[in-house]
């Protein structure tokens, strides 16, 4: 009997935490049309020389995909160090052939 | 699949995506799949942007992209990761039916994504005879953005065989790990996304 109880009190206390984790993630989302709608007015309006425009763009994308990999994809929920390992190994080895390409075409 | 007890149990587990050993192999797999994604993406958004003032005479990247279209385009993608969201929530407090419904949902603003991208490239064939052999920046362009969409249109594929075949089995430990998979792989695709429309159509515009 004990035990049903404390399965109800268990099952209540993960939907409300299930619940405030989904309120973090509607913010998330709210900050991430909001970064997205500054960078299209940016380029839109042509109010910022594009020497300022494009660092201000890029930095914008790297806070939404922070978002979207730390909010949408849990990565910082306790049990992601594997998945943050592997994902930032990947984003190295990515800007490493980003370098690459970019340099012998430019140089 | 065999019948196995463990895998329904009465009260399911806080994480039930990675609640047995293939949910723990296939939530490490796919984040070891995406980590070798971003290298391969990389690769093509580096390719582009080498090649992208090779035009050859053709249209270039100003005269071509409408921003109106990739707006629109970038609001579909973006909910589409909240509402794979939206079925997470639910089947983490084990809600199988509107965890499919969720699910349907997103694969509807992939299904219309898919349509926007497929309408924009046969804008720039027809109207400006913009195609994979026009020029350098043309086969870079339609390689990367190709790709991106090849990728969405995998994902759609994808959920729609997990719906189906899932629709009479319920959430259970054994289905769960994969609803999660997809969805981790659906947000990657919203994240190549965000690359895409600031290193292609933002900067693009910018000159």
């Amino acid at each position: 009997m004990t035990d049903n109880i404390n399965t109800e009190n268990l099952k209540a206390f993960r939907k409300q935490k299930n619940k405030e984790a989904m309120k973090r993630n509607l913010i998330s989302f709210a900050l991430m049309i909001l970064v997205t709608l500054i960078a299209f007015i940016v380029v839109a309006t042509g109010a910022v020389e594009s020497m300022f425009a494009i660092p201000i763009i890029v930095f914008l994308a790297i806070i939404q995909v922070g978002f979207q990999f730390y909010y949408f994809m849990h990565m910082k929920d306790k049990g992601h160090a594997m998945p943050t390992v592997l994902i930032y190994g990947g984003v190295w080895a990515a800007l490493l052939t980003l370098a690459g390409l970019v340099l012998i075409s430019w140089w | 699949m065999s019948y196995d007890p463990s895998l329904f149990p009465k009260t399911m587990p806080e994480n039930p995506e990675r609640a047995t050993l293939e949910g723990k192999n296939k939530f490490l797999g796919l984040w070891f799949f995406l980590g070798g994604e971003t290298v391969l993406f990389a690769s093509l958004f580096g390719t582009y942007l080498a090649l992208r003032n090779s035009t050859a005479g053709g249209p270039t990247s100003e005269e071509l992209f409408g921003l109106e279209l990739v707006f629109l385009m970038t609001i579909i993608l973006l909910t589409s990761s909240l509402t794979s969201v939206y079925a997470m929530y639910h089947m983490r407090n084990n809600d199988f039916k509107k965890t499919q419904l969720w699910l349907g949902i997103t694969g509807l603003f992939g299904i219309s994504f898919l349509g926007l991208e497929i309408y924009e490239f046969t804008h720039y064939i027809t109207e400006y005879g913009f195609t994979f052999r026009s020029s350098a920046f043309g086969s870079a362009f339609y390689a990367l953005v190709g790709f991106h969409g090849g990728h969405v249109t995998f994902g759609v594929v994808w959920l729609i065989t997990l719906m189906i075949r899932n629709a009479k089995r319920g959430l259970n430990l054994y289905n769960a790990p994969k609803f999660n998979t997809f969805s981790l792989y659906w947000h990657y695709i919203d994240v190549i996304w965000v690359f895409v429309f600031t290193v292609v159509y933002l900067i693009g515009k910018v000159g």
